[in-house]
C-alpha cells in the first residue's frame, strides 16, 4: 500500500466526520429532528468528537451540542450526565476563539434550564473560565462568557453570588463600555440577573460603579439595549432607600421619561418599572418623581398602552398617592384618574383590574377632596359591580372591596353615592347611609334632591334592625325633612291611604 | 212697844220681803253678775288682743330687720359670684380670641400653608403640561427621523439598483427602456440612469455598521437642558461696623423653629381620636366584618363554682382600686365624678430653652 492510500484513507474517515457534524449541527436547529436524533444516540457520539484532533470538528461538534442542550432540559442533562462539562471547560481555557464561543454556548444552554444544571455547571469549576473569557480581545467571546454568567446568574441568589465571587462583576461592567451593542446588551442583562436577587448583590453591582454607565446608555437609541439597561436599574433600585437614591443620583430623571415615549413597548414597561421602584420606597423620592413631572408621562404612557404593559405605571400611580395627601392631590392634578378608571374598566385581565382598583383607593382615601375627585369619574359603581360579581377573583373582588370601603368613609359627593342605596350588600350600605346622615343635615339642596332623586324612599324601604347604627342614621335623615313627606314615601303609604278611603263615611246629607 | 208690835207683825212680812227682795235680787244678781263677767271678759280680752296685737307689731318689725339683714347678705353673696361670673366669662371670651388668633397662625405659619400648596399644585401642573409638550415633541422628533431615514435607505437602493442598470441608458441610436420615443417625457428611471456612475465589481465590501448619529437627535433630552434648580452664589457683603452679634447667632435667634411642649403639639383627646383612626383602618383592612363568635359552648351547662376569696363578703374592698370616693355621700363635696384627664402642666418644657439665663450654671 502507498503512503497515499493510507493517507487517503485518513482523509476520507476525516471528510466523513466532518460531514457528519455540520449535518448534525444543522439538524439540530430545526426541533422536530431533535428527538430523532436523541433517539439515535447523538449525545454518545459527538462526546468523542469534541476531542478531535481537527479544530472544526471540535468546533462544529460543540455548536451541535449547544443546540440540543438549548432545546430542552432532559438534553441539558443528559449533556451534564455524559460528564462533557469538565472537558469543555478544559478545552475552553485554552482554545481559539470560535472554540470558546461554541463552548460558552454549550454552557449557557445547559445553564438555563434549572437551578440544578447551572449548580452542575459552577461545580465542576466553568464560573473561573468563563470570567478568563470576559477578558478577551474577541467581542464575541465576551458576548458568549457573558450570556452563560447571566444564565447562570438568573436562578437564585447563591449562583449570583458564586459568579460575584469569581470576579465577573467588574469585567462585565468593563463589557458595558465596549462599543458592540450585541456585548453592551448582554452585558446589561447580565447585571439585571446578578442584582436582583438580594440587596448585597445589587450593592456589589453598584460598587463597582455599574449605576454611571448604565444611566448614560439610557440614551443610546437601540430599544432592546434600552429594555436591558431599564430593567437592570429597576433591579438594583428595588432593594432598598440608599440604591434607589444613588440610582436618581445619577440624574436619570427627567432623561427615563423619554423612554416613556418610546415605540418599543417593553421599553416602555421596564421604563415605568423603574419609576415604580424608585417612588415605591419614601415620599421623598415620589416626590422628586411628582416635581419632574413623572406622573403626567407616566399617565400619558398607560393611556398609549393596553394589557400587562400598563400594569407598573398603575402601580406607581398607587403607590405615589399612597404616600401623602399632597401627593394624592399631585396624582389627582396630573389627570390621572380618569386614565385609571378606563384601565378599569376596559382591561380584561383580572390582575391589572385588581391594580387599577388599588391604585383608585389609595388616591381616594385621604379627604373628602380626594374622594370627590374619584367619585365624580364614576367609578363607584364600576367598583361595586367587580365587588358583586362572581366572575372576580379572590384578588379582585378583595381590592374593590378595600377601595369602596376606604373612598366611602371620606366621600361626601351625593350623586355618586346614590347608585349605592340601590345595590350596594348590608355592611357598605350602613356606611354608605352614615354618610348621607352627615351630609344632609347641613345641606339644603342636597335635601332637595336627595328626595327628587328618589332617594329618600330607598331609605324609607330599608329595613334596620331597631337600635342599630343603621336605624340611627335613617332616623337622623328622616329628622332632616318635615313629618309628612317622610310619611309619604315610607312603604305602604298608598295603601294606608286607600283603607282610610274605604273606611270613610261621607256625611249624610 | 206698839212699834215693836207692829215691827213684830211686820216682821214675818219683812222677813217675806226681805227674804224676797234678797232673792229678787239674788235672781237679778246671777244676771247682773253674769253681765259684768261678760263685761269684763270682753274688755279683758279687747286689751290682751290690743296688747298681742302690739306684740305682733313689734315681732314683725323685728323679723324684718332681720330678714332684711339675712336678705341683703345674701344678695352681697349672689353679687358677688354673679360678678366673678361674669369676669371669668370674659376672661374666657378673650382668652378664646387669642388662642384662636395664636391656633391659626401656628398652623398657617408652621404646619401646613393653604397657599402654599395651591402654588405647588400648580407647578406641578404647569411641569406636566411642560413635560407633556418636550415628550410630543420628542416623539414627533424621533418620528421624523424614521421616515427621513426610511427615505434615505430608499434613495440609496434606488441609486444602487440604477447604477447597476447603467447599461440600460439610451444612447443616441438606440433608444433605452426607459425613454421610449412614444412618451413625451423620459421616464424618471432615465434621468436617473443619466445622473449614476457605472458599478464596476468589486471585492465583497465589508458591511459597514450603521453608525446612527445620536448627538443631534438628542440634544433636548440630555440630561443637562432640561430646567435644573441650581443653589445660587452667595451675596458676598461687607462686614458692618460695630459691636455687633455674630449674625450666626442672630439668625438662629431669629429663626428658631417653633418648639411646642407637649401639651400643645398634642390634642387633648388625641388618644380617642387615635383609637377612632385605627378602628376605620381596623374596619377597611377587614376581608370580614362580622365579629369572630366563640367557640362551641360545650362546656358552658356545667356550673360555675366561683373563687372563695371573691364570693364571701370579706373580699377585697372595691374603694382604692374602683372608685376613689368616698363612701358616703354626705361627705361629697360636689355631684359630678373627678377629671380623670388632668391638663398637663409645664414645668419643665421650657427648661434650657428661654434666652434668659437664670438657673443655669456658669
Amino acid at each position: 500500500m502507498s503512503q497515499r492510500q493510507v493517507l487517503q484513507v485518513f482523509e476520507q474517515y476525516q471528510k466523513a466526520r466532518t460531514q457528519f457534524v455540520q449535518m448534525v449541527a444543522e439538524l439540530a436547529t430545526r426541533p422536530q429532528n431533535i428527538e430523532t436524533l436523541q433517539n439515535a444516540g447523538v449525545m454518545s457520539l459527538l462526546r468523542p468528537l469534541l476531542l478531535d484532533v481537527v479544530p472544526t470538528i471540535q468546533q462544529t461538534a460543540a455548536l451541535a451540542l449547544g443546540r440540543l442542550a438549548n432545546y430542552n432540559g432532559d438534553l441539558a442533562e443528559a449533556v451534564v450526565k455524559g460528564d462533557i462539562l469538565p472537558q469543555l471547560v478544559y478545552s475552553l481555557a485554552e482554545q481559539n476563539r470560535f472554540y470558546k464561543k461554541a463552548a460558552a454556548f454549550v454552557l449557557r444552554a445547559v445553564g438555563k434550564h434549572s437551578p440544578q444544571l447551572a449548580q452542575a455547571i459552577v461545580d465542576c469549576g466553568a464560573l473561573d473560565t468563563l470570567v478568563i473569557c470576559l477578558e478577551d480581545f474577541d467581542p464575541g467571546v465576551k458576548e458568549a462568557a457573558a450570556w452563560a454568567l447571566g444564565y447562570i446568574a438568573r436562578h437564585n441568589a447563591e449562583l449570583s453570588q458564586a459568579v460575584v465571587d469569581a470576579g465577573a462583576v467588574p469585567l462585565l461592567v468593563l463589557c458595558i463600555q465596549e462599543p458592540e451593542i450585541a456585548l453592551k446588551r448582554i452585558a446589561a442583562s447580565a447585571l439585571s440577573d446578578i442584582s436582583k436577587h438580594s440587596p448585597e448583590l445589587a450593592q456589589t453591582v453598584v460598587d463597582v460603579g455599574a449605576i454611571a454607565h448604565l444611566a448614560q446608555m439610557i440614551l443610546n437609541p437601540d430599544s432592546k439595549l434600552k429594555r436591558q439597561v431599564l430593567s437592570a436599574l429597576s433591579q438594583i433600585a428595588k432593594h432598598s432607600v440608599d440604591l434607589a437614591e444613588m440610582v436618581v443620583e445619577a440624574e436619570i430623571f427627567p432623561v427615563v421619561l423619554t423612554c416613556l415615549k418610546d415605540k418599543d413597548d417593553y421599553v416602555k414597561k421596564n421604563a415605568s418599572t423603574l419609576i415604580r421602584e424608585i417612588a415605591k420606597h419614601t415620599p421623598e423620592l415620589s416626590q422628586l418623581i411628582v416635581n419632574t413631572g413623572g406622573v403626567a408621562a407616566v399617565t400619558d404612557c398607560i393611556g398609549s398602552c393596553k394589557g400587562n404593559i400598563r400594569l407598573p405605571g398603575i402601580m406607581m400611580l398607587g403607590y405615589v398617592a399612597a404616600h401623602s395627601e399632597n401627593l394624592a392631590m399631585a396624582v389627582i392634578v396630573s389627570k390621572a384618574v380618569p386614565q385609571l378608571s378606563v384601565c378599569l374598566s376596559e382591561e380584561p385581565e383580572d390582575h391589572i383590574k385588581a391594580a387599577a382598583a388599588w391604585a383608585l383607593g389609595q388616591i381616594g382615601r385621604h379627604t373628602p377632596e380626594h374622594a370627590r375627585a374619584v367619585a365624580v369619574t364614576n367609578t363607584l359603581p364600576v367598583l361595586l359591580s367587580l365587588y358583586m360579581s362572581t366572575e372576580s377573583s379572590e384578588d379582585l373582588q378583595t381590592k374593590s372591596k378595600k377601595a369602596i370601603k376606604s373612598i366611602l368613609q371620606k366621600c361626601t359627593y351625593l350623586p355618586a353615592l346614590e347608585p349605592f342605596l340601590y345595590d350596594a350588600p348590608p355592611n357598605i350600605l350602613k356606611h354608605v347611609v352614615g354618610q348621607f346622615s352627615k351630609v344632609l343635615p347641613y345641606d339644603s339642596k342636597a335635601r332637595r334632591l336627595f328626595v327628587t332623586s328618589g332617594g329618600l324612599k330607598k331609605v324609607q324601604e330599608i329595613k334596620a334592625g331597631p337600635g342599630s347604627l343603621l336605624q340611627e342614621y335613617i332616623n337622623s335623615i328622616n329628622s332632616c325633612y318635615p313629618e309628612e313627606i317622610v310619611r309619604y314615601y315610607s312603604p305602604g303609604y298608598s295603601d294606608a291611604l286607600l283603607q282610610r278611603v274605604d273606611s270613610y263615611q261621607p256625611l249624610a246629607n | 212697844m206698839a212699834t215693836l208690835a207692829r215691827l213684830q207683825a211686820r216682821s214675818t212680812f219683812l222677813v217675806h220681803q226681805y227674804y224676797f227682795r234678797n232673792s229678787a235680787v239674788d235672781v237679778f244678781r246671777k244676771k247682773e253678775y253674769d253681765a259684768a263677767v261678760k263685761i269684763q271678759s270682753w274688755f279683758r280680752g279687747c286689751q290682751i288682743r290690743a296688747y298681742l296685737r302690739y306684740l305682733h307689731r313689734v315681732a314683725t318689725v323685728i323679723q324684718k330687720c332681720w330678714r332684711g339683714y339675712l336678705g341683703r347678705q345674701h344678695y352681697q353673696l349672689i353679687v358677688k359670684l354673679e360678678f366673678c361670673t361674669m369676669k371669668m366669662n370674659l376672661y374666657n371670651a378673650m382668652a378664646v380670641r387669642i388662642q384662636k388668633r395664636w391656633r391659626g397662625y401656628r398652623i398657617r405659619k408652621y404646619c401646613f400653608n393653604y397657599f402654599y400648596l395651591k402654588e405647588y399644585l400648580k407647578a406641578v401642573s404647569e411641569t406636566n403640561d411642560a413635560i407633556r409638550e418636550a415628550l410630543e415633541e420628542f416623539a414627533e422628533m424621533k418620528e421624523r427621523e424614521e421616515k427621513k431615514a426610511d427615505l434615505e435607505r430608499e434613495e440609496k437602493k434606488r441609486d444602487y439598483q440604477a447604477r447597476k442598470m447603467h447599461y440600460l441608458l439610451s444612447t443616441k441610436q438606440i433608444p433605452g427602456i426607459y425613454n421610449s420615443p412614444f412618451r413625451k417625457d423620459p421616464d424618471p428611471w432615465e434621468l436617473r440612469l443619466q445622473k449614476a456612475k457605472p458599478l464596476i465589481s468589486q471585492r465583497p465590501k465589508v458591511k459597514q455598521k450603521r453608525d446612527v448619529n445620536i448627538s443631534n437627535q438628542l440634544a433636548c433630552t440630555s440630561a443637562r437642558s432640561l430646567p435644573q434648580s441650581e443653589i445660587l452664589p452667595p451675596i458676598d457683603r461687607k462686614q458692618c461696623q460695630g459691636p455687633f452679634r455674630d449674625i450666626t447667632e442672630v439668625l438662629e435667634q431669629r429663626y428658631k423653629p417653633l418648639e411646642p411642649t407637649l401639651w400643645m403639639a398634642e390634642p387633648i383627646n388625641e388618644l380617642k381620636m387615635a383609637r377612632e383612626e385605627l378602628r376605620k383602618q381596623e374596619w377597611m383592612r377587614n376581608i370580614n366584618d362580622n365579629m369572630f363568635l366563640p367557640f362551641s359552648s360545650y362546656h358552658k351547662n356545667k356550673k360555675y363554682i366561683p373563687l372563695m376569696h371573691s364570693s364571701s363578703k370579706y373580699g377585697p374592698n372595691s374603694y382604692g382600686s374602683q372608685h376613689f370616693r368616698d363612701e358616703n355621700p354626705k361627705k361629697w363635696i360636689c355631684d359630678k365624678d373627678f377629671q380623670t384627664v388632668l391638663p398637663s402642666f409645664d414645668l419643665f418644657s421650657k427648661y434650657g430653652k428661654l434666652y434668659s439665663k437664670a438657673g443655669q450654671i456658669i
